[in-house]
């Protein structure tokens, strides 16, 4: 069975693969797909409960929640994408050089990487939101600095193994320089736990926006993202509860996606840890 | 045949084998323990030994894909380990390597045509337009069929994954081919095609093969001359005739001797050997194959025993205090 066949015959995974998909559609639609735009306020129509007009309500200063929780979900996306595309390529490239070279470089690298694990990555990013401006992009950089050791411990391991593949020692012995081994034999065969790694990653990175934005130190009003839509909501949760449930639903379900399609796609691209 | 194209000089490899947490049970493994031979122009050495007598190591150091302990190897004259990384990797042009497990060696990601042409490409021995044009010749030179050029590795037996290997290998027009047991994952039949690919090769390209096997008559099929090994020592270094028709060393008669074969008259008495091959972190002292060994004495339990050429011919060289 080839890998998409696999892949679909995983419920878990298909429906996971589904929300994702889904989720991807609304970002990138959103203009489209609002009925309103987020920033709108209507002074008439605060905190108006689920109508025709507003099928999500409106919020504390009557902006649709609808239209703000679909520009919302642009933030996690982008947040999710970019901030692990960057902990990817710093752990991909700095597991790759460990793994490939050992020694020094190897031992270098990995102290680094457990003094990196022995801060609490959450409040290492609050100590470095505080020094900078709270700012999309800043957010995002710091995320990625901070997320990348996980992808750097798999990368090393899969090029331990690699290195010592006969096909890995003729591409040396052809005469290719280290980094064209490493580019050309050795990481694309060690792309599938990276993809899997990949995909969670982005799930635990649109929490950690959301935890950020909640605290009031993310995505800055009035730019909306269902961490500072969720903030605003547990104000008024006596009045308004769509005002919580929605972004909290929203994140709840995306972050699940995201998990369903990467175990699933773990299972299907490396069955040995299936039996786990 | 006259000049040494190969020389390896006093060659070891050691291994510190890990021990427990607390370093206790380690040890090093001399798994090429000070080999000293020479291979000439356009010859085959055939390289003979049990496994873990440290053959495919010897073959990784002649190519530098391994740094030796100590010792050197000299390939056309010129110092291996003296070369700068730039200036040995141009050199890994003139020299190869072949690889047993047919199913291990080619990168499972890329196409065969890709794989037989990525030499050409990183020496840049052939304009861009040419490269496919030369791949196809080479595929049908060693008898892979045109259409196969966009094909993946998985889709291949081992026999043809192992042309896919020589292809690949022959791509950069070397001199020197170090083949790591290139047969011996494969069907008897299909591995005499290969052999017979290797001869044929070796007198149209004037190759020099260093041809590691555990199998006699592979190893006599092919030949020249042959290096007996045992436990990271060479102890018989003869041309393959006087190998095969007076060998000195008891190890190797007890090899020769255990050697299956169909004709009555040549059926020499099975000299069988007791006991395992020792431990290579723990050898015995003097000539390691003293504890196996029929005719050991005293001598042979203390002193190291040299290779040294025989009184009667000097090609033939053993490293037997008695013989």
């Amino acid at each position: 069975m080839s890998t998409w066949q696999r892949l679909r015959s995983n419920r878990l995974a298909l429906s996971g693969g589904i929300v994702v998909a889904l989720l991807a559609f609304v970002a990138l639609f959103a203009p489209w797909l609002a009925p309103y735009d987020p920033g709108e306020f209507n002074a008439a129509e605060v905190l108006q409960g689920l109508s025709r007009q507003h099928p999500l309500g409106t919020d504390g200063i009557g902006r649709d929640v609808l239209s703000r929780m679909i520009y919302g979900s642009r933030i996690s996306l982008l947040v999710g994408f970019v901030s692990v595309g960057i902990a990817s390529f710093i752990g991909v490239t700095l597991g790759a050089l460990a793994g490939y070279f050992r020694g020094i470089v190897d031992t270098v690298i990995m102290r680094f990487v457990d003094v990196m694990l022995t801060f609490p990555t959450f409040f290492l990013i609050l100590a470095v939101i505080a020094y900078l401006d709270a700012t999309i992009w800043n957010i995002m950089v710091v995320i990625g600095v901070t997320s990348w050791m996980g992808v750097c411990r798999l990368v090393r391991a899969e090029l331990l193994s690699l290195r010592e593949r006969e096909f890995m020692i003729a591409a040396e012995g052809l005469g290719m320089s280290p980094l064209r081994v490493i580019l050309r034999h050795g990481l694309p065969n060690a792309m599938a736990p990276v993809f899997v790694a990949f995909i969670l990653g982005v799930a635990g990175a649109i929490l950690t926006e959301s935890a950020l934005s909640f605290l009031g130190i993310g995505v800055q009003p009035p730019t909306p993202s269902w961490g500072n839509i969720l903030t605003e909501g547990k104000d008024t949760l006596e009045v308004a509860w769509w005002l919580s449930v929605c972004p909290g639903l929203a994140i709840l379900i995306t972050v699940l996606g995201y998990n369903l399609l990467g175990e699933g796609l773990r299972d299907v691209l490396d069955p040995r840890l299936k039996s786990r | 045949m006259s000049t040494a194209l190969l020389k390896t000089v006093s060659l070891v490899k050691s291994f510190s084998a890990a021990g427990n947490l607390f370093g206790r049970g380690g040890g090093t493994v001399h798994a090429v323990n000070d080999v000293s031979l020479e291979i000439k122009s356009g010859e085959t050495l055939g390289i003979v030994g049990e496994s873990g007598s440290g053959k495919s190591t010897l073959g990784r150091l002649m190519l530098r894909l391994l740094e030796p302990s100590a010792g050197r190897v000299e390939f056309d004259g010129v110092d291996l380990a003296s070369l700068p990384r730039r200036e040995l990797r141009r050199l890994r042009r003139r020299m190869q390597i072949v690889f047993q497990d047919p199913y291990a060696s080619l990168n499972p990601r890329m196409r065969i045509g890709a794989i037989i042409a990525e030499g050409m490409r990183v020496h840049d021995l052939a304009p861009r337009a040419e490269v496919k044009q030369q791949v196809l010749d080479l595929m049908e030179r060693v008898g892979l069929s045109r259409d196969v050029f966009d094909r993946y590795p998985h889709e291949f037996s081992g026999g043809q994954r192992q042309r896919v290997g020589i292809a690949r290998a022959l791509a950069v027009s070397p001199s020197f081919i170090v083949a790591d047991e290139p047969v011996s994952a494969l069907d008897v039949s299909i591995g005499a095609q290969i052999l017979n690919l290797f001869i044929d090769l070796q007198e149209e390209r004037k190759l020099t093969y260093a041809f590691i096997s555990h199998d006699l008559r592979v190893i006599e099929h092919i030949s020249h001359r042959v290096a007996v090994m045992y436990l990271g020592r060479v102890v018989e270094l003869a041309p393959a005739r006087s190998i095969y028709t007076s060998p000195r060393h008891p190890y190797t008669q007890a090899l020769l001797s255990a050697v299956p074969t169909v004709e009555e008259k040549g059926r020499v008495e099975r000299v069988v050997l007791g006991g395992e091959v020792p431990s290579p972190l723990n050898p015995p002292p003097g000539c390691a194959f003293h504890p196996r060994c029929p005719l050991a004495e005293e001598r042979c339990r203390i002193e190291v025993p040299e290779l040294k050429a025989q009184r009667e011919d000097a090609t033939h060289q053993s490293a037997c205090h008695l013989r």
